[in-house]
């Protein structure tokens, strides 16, 4: 993956394909102690132990189309290469958590990437799931939640383009927004 | 969070609506599936599935159905799609790029002519041998 807005989107597939039907992600930049935090959190059945430890395993997929695994373990990798840690909390039945940290200034950091394309990208493609982001720099936070949408368009699918560009616009603008006053 | 005007509600609903009018009578001229396992999104996906959402945003398209779903087992070959027009059998497109994904949507989701360079074959293959 080229940057970690595709790690989030692939371990947010994961979650979609694991039955989720509410997924947290959370980003959190910490200048300060010089610190990326990623954390994606779901709802799906979970993983029990062993499954747990297999995900980490490059080499290990619960899909029969092919025969590897590659997303977690890539996630794993970025974060290592980057000066972070890595951690999957999960029990079936209960909320799994994945748990990326870096290392922000690290040479080998992988840049944030386009966020608003991959929450476009998830909505369009599963628009009854919600969806909670919470985008934090230096004690700033933005916050969007399709559950705040659902409120207000009722039970219209945000799967229309309208939806999706209005989204986009919001988070990138947002973004800009805590940047700048951070 | 986006604070939606009244004209910005008022015309997801309408989007909603037409889309949902389609499917309801059975009119869905066209599904587009991105496959977006970890492969998929590795190789443009992502970058896919948003050319795709523009087509269909431009052009103001309410009878094409566009959905993601995860790895097809052909992960040397993403990104892949797979349209199927209604009545046809389903074309899986593969190693896309935007400019392939844009010929396809001009060509074959709206003119109705499968893009043969880049399909990989039509039908559904079938895993059991």
């Amino acid at each position: 993956m080229r940057d970690l807005s595709l790690h989030i989107l692939d371990i947010a597939e994961n979650s979609v394909e694991a039955g989720a039907r509410r997924i947290g992600i959370r980003i959190v930049e910490n200048h300060r102690r010089d610190r990326l935090t990623l954390e994606i959190v779901d709802d799906g059945r979970g993983m029990d132990r062993a499954l747990r430890e297999r995900a980490r395993d490059p080499f290990f997929t619960t899909k029969k189309e092919r025969r590897i695994g590659l997303g977690l373990p890539m996630l794993v990798r970025a974060a290592r290469a980057a000066g972070g840690t890595f951690s999957l909390s999960s029990h079936p039945g209960r909320k799994t958590k994945v748990r990326a940290m870096f290392q922000m200034s690290h040479i080998d950091r992988q840049p944030l990437g386009d966020i608003a394309q991959t929450l476009a990208v998830l909505i369009a493609g599963h628009p009854d799931i919600d969806i909670r982001y919470v985008h934090k720099v230096d004690g700033w936070a933005y916050v969007f939640d399709t559950k705040d949408l659902r409120v207000q368009l009722g039970a219209v699918s945000l799967a229309t383009p309208h939806a999706t560009t209005l989204i986009t616009k919001d988070i990138h603008d947002g973004l800009t927004r805590i940047r700048r006053i951070s | 969070m986006p604070k939606l005007t009244f004209e910005d509600l008022e015309k997801i609903r309408d989007q909603a609506q037409r889309a949902m009018a389609v499917r309801e009578g059975g009119n869905v001229r066209a599904k587009v599936n991105v496959h977006m396992g970890t492969c998929g999104i590795a190789a443009g996906a992502r970058m896919v599935m948003t050319a795709l959402m523009k087509e269909i945003k431009t052009r103001d398209l309410h009878d094409v159905l566009l959905t993601s779903s995860g790895c097809a087992g052909l992960c040397s070959q993403e990104p892949m799609i797979t349209v199927e027009l209604a009545g046809q059998a389903p074309v899986k497109y593969v190693n896309l790029s935007e400019a392939k994904v844009l010929e396809i949507f001009e060509k074959h989701i709206q003119g109705g002519s499968i893009v043969k360079d880049y399909a990989l074959g039509i039908g559904s293959e079938r895993t059991d041998t």
